[in-house]
Protein backbone atom coordinates (compact mmCIF):
# COMPACT_ATOMS: atom_id res chain seq x y z
CA UNK A 1 0.00 0.00 0.00
CA UNK A 2 2.87 2.51 0.86
CA UNK A 3 5.07 1.44 -1.80
CA UNK A 4 1.92 1.79 -4.33
CA UNK A 5 1.31 5.47 -2.65
CA UNK A 6 4.59 6.12 -3.59
CA UNK A 7 4.93 5.07 -6.73
CA UNK A 8 2.21 7.59 -7.21
CA UNK A 9 4.13 10.67 -6.77
CA UNK A 10 6.44 11.93 -9.38
CA UNK A 11 9.15 14.27 -10.57
CA UNK A 12 7.66 17.57 -10.93
CA UNK A 13 9.99 17.90 -13.59
CA UNK A 14 10.06 14.83 -15.84
CA UNK A 15 6.33 13.37 -14.61
CA UNK A 16 7.39 9.94 -16.45
CA UNK A 17 9.43 9.46 -12.93
CA UNK A 18 8.41 8.61 -9.85
CA UNK A 19 10.62 9.04 -6.61
CA UNK A 20 11.30 5.67 -6.49
CA UNK A 21 12.39 5.47 -9.98
CA UNK A 22 14.93 7.93 -8.90
CA UNK A 23 15.80 6.29 -5.65
CA UNK A 24 15.40 9.50 -3.67
CA UNK A 25 13.04 7.65 -1.01
CA UNK A 26 15.49 5.45 1.49
CA UNK A 27 13.35 3.81 3.82
CA UNK A 28 9.51 3.75 5.12
CA UNK A 29 7.99 3.01 8.44
CA UNK A 30 4.51 2.44 9.36
CA UNK A 31 3.47 1.67 13.25
CA UNK A 32 0.02 2.32 15.15
CA UNK A 33 1.55 6.07 15.57
CA UNK A 34 1.31 6.83 11.66
CA UNK A 35 3.59 6.44 8.61
CA UNK A 36 6.97 7.74 8.16
CA UNK A 37 9.08 8.40 5.07
CA UNK A 38 12.38 9.42 4.86
CA UNK A 39 14.14 10.45 1.39
CA UNK A 40 17.00 12.39 0.33
CA UNK A 41 17.78 15.26 -1.87
CA UNK A 42 19.27 14.80 -5.43
CA UNK A 43 21.30 17.94 -5.66
CA UNK A 44 21.88 20.20 -2.90
CA UNK A 45 19.90 23.45 -4.57
CA UNK A 46 17.26 21.06 -5.62
CA UNK A 47 14.01 23.31 -6.20
CA UNK A 48 11.90 20.79 -6.78
CA UNK A 49 12.76 18.47 -3.58
CA UNK A 50 9.96 21.41 -1.48
CA UNK A 51 7.17 19.86 -4.38
CA UNK A 52 8.07 16.39 -3.73
CA UNK A 53 7.76 16.18 -0.17
CA UNK A 54 4.20 18.38 -0.62
CA UNK A 55 3.30 15.94 -3.37
CA UNK A 56 4.44 12.74 -0.58
CA UNK A 57 1.87 14.67 2.01
CA UNK A 58 -0.92 15.28 -0.18
CA UNK A 59 -0.57 11.94 -1.69
CA UNK A 60 -0.88 10.15 1.37
CA UNK A 61 -3.26 12.60 3.35
CA UNK A 62 -5.90 11.91 0.45
CA UNK A 63 -5.04 8.25 0.90
CA UNK A 64 -6.46 8.45 4.44
CA UNK A 65 -2.99 8.72 6.23
CA UNK A 66 -3.53 11.43 8.91
CA UNK A 67 -0.18 11.35 10.66
CA UNK A 68 2.63 11.41 8.56
CA UNK A 69 6.67 12.10 8.93
CA UNK A 70 8.62 12.90 6.28
CA UNK A 71 12.23 13.12 7.71
CA UNK A 72 15.47 14.39 5.34
CA UNK A 73 18.85 12.82 5.42
CA UNK A 74 21.83 13.66 3.84
CA UNK A 75 23.95 10.65 4.41
CA UNK A 76 24.74 8.42 2.42
CA UNK A 77 24.28 10.78 -0.38
CA UNK A 78 22.27 9.99 -3.25
CA UNK A 79 23.84 8.84 -6.13
CA UNK A 80 22.55 8.41 -9.86
CA UNK A 81 23.11 4.67 -9.36
CA UNK A 82 20.49 4.65 -7.20
CA UNK A 83 17.91 5.45 -10.20
CA UNK A 84 16.02 1.64 -11.49
CA UNK A 85 16.69 0.68 -14.93
CA UNK A 86 12.85 1.22 -15.03
CA UNK A 87 13.79 4.54 -14.71
CA UNK A 88 16.58 4.62 -16.90
CA UNK A 89 14.29 3.10 -19.90
CA UNK A 90 10.91 5.88 -18.75
CA UNK A 91 13.79 8.75 -19.48
CA UNK A 92 14.81 7.08 -22.33
CA UNK A 93 11.44 7.35 -23.70
CA UNK A 94 10.66 10.38 -22.77
CA UNK A 95 13.63 11.97 -24.77
CA UNK A 96 16.26 12.26 -21.82
CA UNK A 97 19.57 10.41 -22.18
CA UNK A 98 19.47 8.72 -19.05
CA UNK A 99 23.19 8.40 -16.58
CA UNK A 100 25.06 6.13 -18.48
CA UNK A 101 27.27 4.04 -15.94
CA UNK A 102 29.16 4.72 -12.66
CA UNK A 103 28.83 7.72 -10.30
CA UNK A 104 31.09 10.81 -10.52
CA UNK A 105 33.00 9.20 -7.79
CA UNK A 106 34.71 6.69 -9.79
CA UNK A 107 35.35 9.97 -12.26
CA UNK A 108 38.81 11.61 -11.69
CA UNK A 109 38.71 15.40 -11.70
CA UNK A 110 38.99 16.58 -15.29
CA UNK A 111 38.45 12.93 -16.43
CA UNK A 112 36.70 12.00 -19.76
CA UNK A 113 33.57 11.54 -19.73
CA UNK A 114 31.67 8.27 -21.31
CA UNK A 115 29.85 8.49 -24.58
CA UNK A 116 26.43 9.14 -24.22
CA UNK A 117 23.91 7.95 -26.95
CA UNK A 118 21.15 9.79 -28.71
CA UNK A 119 17.57 9.21 -27.17
CA UNK A 120 15.88 9.63 -30.20
CA UNK A 121 18.28 7.87 -32.78
CA UNK A 122 20.58 6.04 -30.72
CA UNK A 123 23.91 7.25 -32.17
CA UNK A 124 27.04 7.28 -30.26
CA UNK A 125 28.32 10.55 -32.50
CA UNK A 126 27.08 12.86 -29.72
CA UNK A 127 28.81 16.06 -27.74
CA UNK A 128 29.00 17.87 -25.11
CA UNK A 129 27.68 22.04 -25.43
CA UNK A 130 27.32 22.28 -21.67
CA UNK A 131 27.81 20.38 -18.72
CA UNK A 132 24.51 22.55 -17.13
CA UNK A 133 21.95 22.34 -19.30
CA UNK A 134 17.60 22.94 -18.16
CA UNK A 135 18.13 21.83 -14.63
CA UNK A 136 21.23 21.28 -12.37
CA UNK A 137 21.07 17.69 -12.87
CA UNK A 138 21.30 17.33 -16.43
CA UNK A 139 23.99 18.48 -19.35
CA UNK A 140 23.17 19.73 -22.84
CA UNK A 141 24.22 17.03 -25.58
CA UNK A 142 24.16 17.84 -29.19
CA UNK A 143 23.74 14.52 -31.96
CA UNK A 144 26.18 14.81 -34.79
CA UNK A 145 24.08 12.20 -36.74
CA UNK A 146 19.99 13.31 -36.26
CA UNK A 147 21.26 16.76 -35.38
CA UNK A 148 19.22 16.54 -32.49
CA UNK A 149 19.84 18.31 -29.59
CA UNK A 150 18.84 16.83 -26.17
CA UNK A 151 19.15 16.55 -22.25
CA UNK A 152 21.49 14.01 -20.76
CA UNK A 153 20.92 13.23 -16.77
CA UNK A 154 24.27 13.77 -15.10
CA UNK A 155 25.92 11.17 -13.60
CA UNK A 156 26.80 11.94 -9.93
CA UNK B 1 34.54 34.44 22.00
CA UNK B 2 32.76 32.34 19.89
CA UNK B 3 32.58 28.21 19.26
CA UNK B 4 35.37 27.57 17.04
CA UNK B 5 32.92 25.01 15.56
CA UNK B 6 30.22 27.51 14.65
CA UNK B 7 32.71 29.59 13.27
CA UNK B 8 33.64 27.23 11.20
CA UNK B 9 30.95 26.24 9.98
CA UNK B 10 29.95 30.02 9.10
CA UNK B 11 33.02 30.77 7.38
CA UNK B 12 31.71 27.51 4.94
CA UNK B 13 27.91 28.43 4.65
CA UNK B 14 29.13 32.20 4.05
CA UNK B 15 31.22 31.21 0.98
CA UNK B 16 29.05 29.19 -0.70
CA UNK B 17 25.97 32.07 0.35
CA UNK B 18 27.59 34.73 -0.87
CA UNK B 19 29.72 33.18 -4.17
CA UNK B 20 25.66 31.83 -5.06
CA UNK B 21 24.64 35.22 -4.64
CA UNK B 22 27.00 37.27 -6.76
CA UNK B 23 27.00 34.01 -9.69
CA UNK B 24 23.01 34.79 -9.61
CA UNK B 25 23.94 38.16 -11.07
CA UNK B 26 25.19 36.28 -14.05
CA UNK B 27 21.33 35.31 -14.71
CA UNK B 28 19.49 37.35 -17.86
CA UNK B 29 22.90 38.55 -18.88
CA UNK B 30 25.41 35.54 -19.69
CA UNK B 31 27.01 36.28 -23.09
CA UNK B 32 25.57 32.84 -24.47
CA UNK B 33 22.24 31.33 -23.81
CA UNK B 34 23.87 27.83 -22.80
CA UNK B 35 26.79 29.63 -20.57
CA UNK B 36 23.98 31.90 -18.95
CA UNK B 37 21.99 28.81 -17.72
CA UNK B 38 24.92 26.73 -16.35
CA UNK B 39 25.88 29.61 -14.46
CA UNK B 40 23.01 29.92 -12.57
CA UNK B 41 22.58 25.97 -12.16
CA UNK B 42 26.22 26.13 -10.51
CA UNK B 43 24.82 29.61 -8.57
CA UNK B 44 21.99 27.11 -7.39
CA UNK B 45 24.55 24.51 -6.31
CA UNK B 46 26.47 27.15 -4.14
CA UNK B 47 23.02 27.98 -2.47
CA UNK B 48 21.89 25.04 -1.91
CA UNK B 49 25.03 23.85 -0.34
CA UNK B 50 24.79 27.02 1.51
CA UNK B 51 21.43 26.30 3.12
CA UNK B 52 23.02 22.76 4.27
CA UNK B 53 25.52 24.28 6.11
CA UNK B 54 23.70 27.65 7.43
CA UNK B 55 21.29 25.11 8.70
CA UNK B 56 23.54 23.31 10.70
CA UNK B 57 24.90 26.68 12.23
CA UNK B 58 21.26 27.39 13.31
CA UNK B 59 20.97 24.35 14.48
CA UNK B 60 24.46 25.25 16.60
CA UNK B 61 23.24 28.26 18.13
CA UNK B 62 19.82 27.19 18.85
CA UNK B 63 17.78 30.14 20.59
CA UNK B 64 15.13 29.88 17.49
CA UNK B 65 18.08 30.75 14.91
CA UNK B 66 17.09 29.40 11.32
CA UNK B 67 18.80 29.24 8.28
CA UNK B 68 16.76 32.30 6.32
CA UNK B 69 16.99 34.50 10.18
CA UNK B 70 21.47 33.58 9.76
CA UNK B 71 21.23 34.42 5.90
CA UNK B 72 19.03 37.98 6.22
CA UNK B 73 19.19 39.26 9.43
CA UNK B 74 23.14 39.40 10.05
CA UNK B 75 24.56 42.33 9.84
CA UNK B 76 28.15 42.91 7.70
CA UNK B 77 30.44 42.53 10.58
CA UNK B 78 29.00 39.05 11.11
CA UNK B 79 29.36 37.60 7.69
CA UNK B 80 32.72 34.99 7.91
CA UNK B 81 33.25 34.42 4.23
CA UNK B 82 36.66 35.17 2.22
CA UNK B 83 37.18 38.54 0.64
CA UNK B 84 37.20 36.91 -3.03
CA UNK B 85 33.37 35.42 -3.01
CA UNK B 86 32.25 39.51 -2.42
CA UNK B 87 34.29 41.04 -5.31
CA UNK B 88 32.02 42.25 -7.75
CA UNK B 89 31.23 39.99 -10.94
CA UNK B 90 33.29 41.92 -13.08
CA UNK B 91 33.35 40.48 -17.11
CA UNK B 92 33.41 36.67 -18.01
CA UNK B 93 37.06 36.48 -18.29
CA UNK B 94 37.16 38.00 -14.45
CA UNK B 95 34.16 35.62 -13.25
CA UNK B 96 35.58 32.14 -14.50
CA UNK B 97 39.16 33.40 -12.93
CA UNK B 98 37.67 33.60 -9.70
CA UNK B 99 35.72 30.62 -9.94
CA UNK B 100 38.64 28.31 -11.47
CA UNK B 101 40.61 30.06 -8.71
CA UNK B 102 38.45 29.37 -5.43
CA UNK B 103 36.32 25.85 -6.87
CA UNK B 104 40.27 24.54 -6.95
CA UNK B 105 40.36 25.12 -3.49
CA UNK B 106 36.78 24.38 -2.69
CA UNK B 107 37.61 21.17 -4.22
CA UNK B 108 40.30 20.15 -1.82
CA UNK B 109 38.56 21.67 0.90
CA UNK B 110 35.61 19.35 0.61
CA UNK B 111 37.62 16.45 -0.24
CA UNK B 112 39.49 16.59 3.15
CA UNK B 113 36.45 17.42 4.65
CA UNK B 114 35.29 13.56 3.70
CA UNK B 115 37.45 12.78 6.62
CA UNK B 116 36.42 15.16 9.23
CA UNK B 117 35.50 13.50 12.69
CA UNK B 118 32.26 15.76 12.61
CA UNK B 119 29.33 13.67 11.34
CA UNK B 120 27.04 16.41 10.01
CA UNK B 121 29.82 18.11 8.04
CA UNK B 122 31.54 15.11 6.64
CA UNK B 123 27.22 14.03 5.03
CA UNK B 124 27.30 17.81 3.89
CA UNK B 125 30.81 17.74 2.01
CA UNK B 126 29.94 14.00 0.80
CA UNK B 127 27.11 15.71 -1.09
CA UNK B 128 28.59 18.70 -1.65
CA UNK B 129 31.83 17.28 -3.36
CA UNK B 130 30.33 15.64 -6.02
CA UNK B 131 29.00 18.71 -7.28
CA UNK B 132 32.14 20.95 -6.86
CA UNK B 133 33.65 18.57 -9.29
CA UNK B 134 31.71 19.97 -12.27
CA UNK B 135 32.42 22.99 -11.24
CA UNK B 136 35.81 22.86 -11.07
CA UNK B 137 35.60 21.44 -14.36
CA UNK B 138 33.85 24.18 -16.09
CA UNK B 139 35.42 27.16 -14.86
CA UNK B 140 39.16 25.16 -15.67
CA UNK B 141 37.64 24.61 -18.81
CA UNK B 142 36.97 28.19 -19.32
CA UNK B 143 40.43 29.31 -18.13
CA UNK B 144 41.90 27.45 -20.69
CA UNK B 145 39.63 28.39 -23.51
CA UNK B 146 40.25 31.98 -22.60
CA UNK B 147 43.88 32.02 -21.85
CA UNK B 148 44.77 30.21 -24.67
CA UNK B 149 41.96 32.15 -26.91
CA UNK B 150 42.77 35.49 -28.98
CA UNK B 151 45.31 38.40 -28.19
CA UNK B 152 42.03 40.04 -26.45
CA UNK B 153 40.93 37.20 -24.70
CA UNK B 154 44.97 36.29 -23.10
CA UNK B 155 45.20 39.90 -21.95
CA UNK B 156 41.70 40.49 -20.68
CA UNK B 157 41.87 37.17 -18.45
CA UNK B 158 45.67 37.93 -17.43
CA UNK B 159 44.72 41.39 -16.19
CA UNK B 160 41.69 39.46 -13.75
CA UNK B 161 44.54 36.52 -12.74
CA UNK B 162 46.71 39.26 -11.37
CA UNK B 163 43.72 41.84 -9.84
CA UNK B 164 42.64 38.55 -8.14
CA UNK B 165 45.77 36.88 -7.09
CA UNK B 166 45.96 38.90 -4.05
CA UNK B 167 42.86 37.67 -2.55
CA UNK B 168 44.24 34.14 -2.76
CA UNK B 169 46.46 34.08 0.30
CA UNK B 170 43.07 34.75 2.86
CA UNK B 171 42.34 30.67 1.50
CA UNK B 172 44.87 29.24 3.83
CA UNK B 173 44.85 31.65 6.53
CA UNK B 174 45.00 29.89 9.86
CA UNK B 175 44.53 30.63 13.61
CA UNK B 176 44.32 29.21 17.47
CA UNK B 177 40.61 28.24 17.08
CA UNK B 178 41.02 26.69 13.52
CA UNK B 179 44.19 24.44 14.74
CA UNK B 180 42.38 23.51 17.57
CA UNK B 181 39.62 22.42 15.30
CA UNK B 182 42.25 20.64 12.78
CA UNK B 183 43.78 19.03 16.08
CA UNK B 184 40.61 17.59 16.55
CA UNK B 185 39.94 16.30 13.20
CA UNK B 186 37.26 18.38 12.63
CA UNK B 187 38.81 20.75 10.02
CA UNK B 188 41.43 19.85 7.84
CA UNK B 189 45.14 21.44 7.20
CA UNK B 190 44.85 24.30 4.83
CA UNK B 191 48.71 23.75 4.54
CA UNK B 192 48.43 20.46 2.88
CA UNK B 193 45.54 22.09 0.99
CA UNK B 194 47.54 25.01 -0.18
CA UNK B 195 50.17 22.72 -1.67
CA UNK B 196 47.58 20.50 -3.76
CA UNK B 197 45.88 24.06 -4.66
CA UNK B 198 49.56 24.95 -6.05
CA UNK B 199 49.96 22.21 -8.09
CA UNK B 200 46.57 22.16 -9.69
CA UNK B 201 46.57 26.23 -10.41
CA UNK B 202 49.61 25.83 -12.20
CA UNK B 203 49.18 23.04 -14.11
CA UNK B 204 45.60 24.99 -15.59
CA UNK B 205 47.54 28.17 -15.95
CA UNK B 206 50.21 26.61 -18.07
CA UNK B 207 47.59 24.89 -20.28
CA UNK B 208 45.68 28.39 -20.57
CA UNK B 209 49.54 30.15 -20.94
CA UNK B 210 49.22 32.50 -18.40
CA UNK B 211 51.99 33.11 -16.01
CA UNK B 212 51.47 32.64 -12.35
CA UNK B 213 51.92 35.99 -10.81
CA UNK B 214 54.34 36.21 -7.80
CA UNK B 215 53.22 35.63 -4.42
CA UNK B 216 53.32 39.54 -2.79
CA UNK B 217 51.10 41.15 0.05
CA UNK B 218 47.64 39.16 0.23
CA UNK B 219 44.13 40.93 1.30
CA UNK B 220 42.66 39.43 4.23
CA UNK B 221 39.99 40.27 6.85
CA UNK B 222 37.03 38.23 5.93
CA UNK B 223 36.95 35.48 8.81
CA UNK B 224 37.18 38.29 11.46
CA UNK B 225 33.95 40.06 9.23
CA UNK B 226 35.97 43.25 8.05
CA UNK B 227 34.69 43.02 4.59
CA UNK B 228 35.99 45.02 1.49
CA UNK B 229 33.60 48.32 0.20
CA UNK B 230 31.73 45.70 -2.14
CA UNK B 231 29.88 43.47 0.84
CA UNK B 232 27.53 46.30 1.68
CA UNK B 233 25.85 46.89 -1.76
CA UNK B 234 25.72 42.95 -1.98
CA UNK B 235 23.90 42.61 1.08
CA UNK B 236 21.72 45.41 1.36
CA UNK B 237 20.56 43.77 -2.20
CA UNK B 238 20.57 40.14 -1.11
CA UNK B 239 18.74 41.36 2.46
CA UNK B 240 16.07 44.41 1.74
CA UNK B 241 13.66 42.34 1.40
CA UNK B 242 13.28 40.33 4.16
CA UNK B 243 14.30 42.95 6.32
CA UNK B 244 11.54 45.50 5.09
CA UNK B 245 9.19 42.89 5.50
CA UNK B 246 10.01 40.80 8.45
CA UNK B 247 6.89 39.14 9.09
CA UNK B 248 5.95 38.07 5.80
CA UNK B 249 4.94 34.51 5.54
CA UNK B 250 5.52 32.67 1.72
Amino acid sequence: MILQLLGQVSDPEVPVLSILDLGIVRSWRKDENGVEVVITPTYSGCPAMDTIEADIRKTFLEAGFLHLEVRTVLDPPWTTDWMSEEGKEKLRAYGIAPPESGSADKRTLFGKEEAVRCPHCRSLQTEVVSMFGSTACKALYRCKDCLEPFDYFKCI
Amino acid sequence: MENPLLSYTLFLADNSLITGQRLSEWCGHGPILEQDIALSNIALDHLGQARMLLQYAAEQKGEGWTEDRLAYFRDEKNFRNLLMTELPKGDWGYTVMRAFLYDTYHFYEMTSLLQSKDKQLRAIAQKAIKEIRYHAQWSAEWVIRLGDGTEESHQRIKRSLVELWPFTGEFFETDEAASGLNANGIAPSYTHIRTQWNAKVEEVLALATLERPADGWMQSGGRKGAHTEHMGYLLAEMQHIPRSYPDAQW
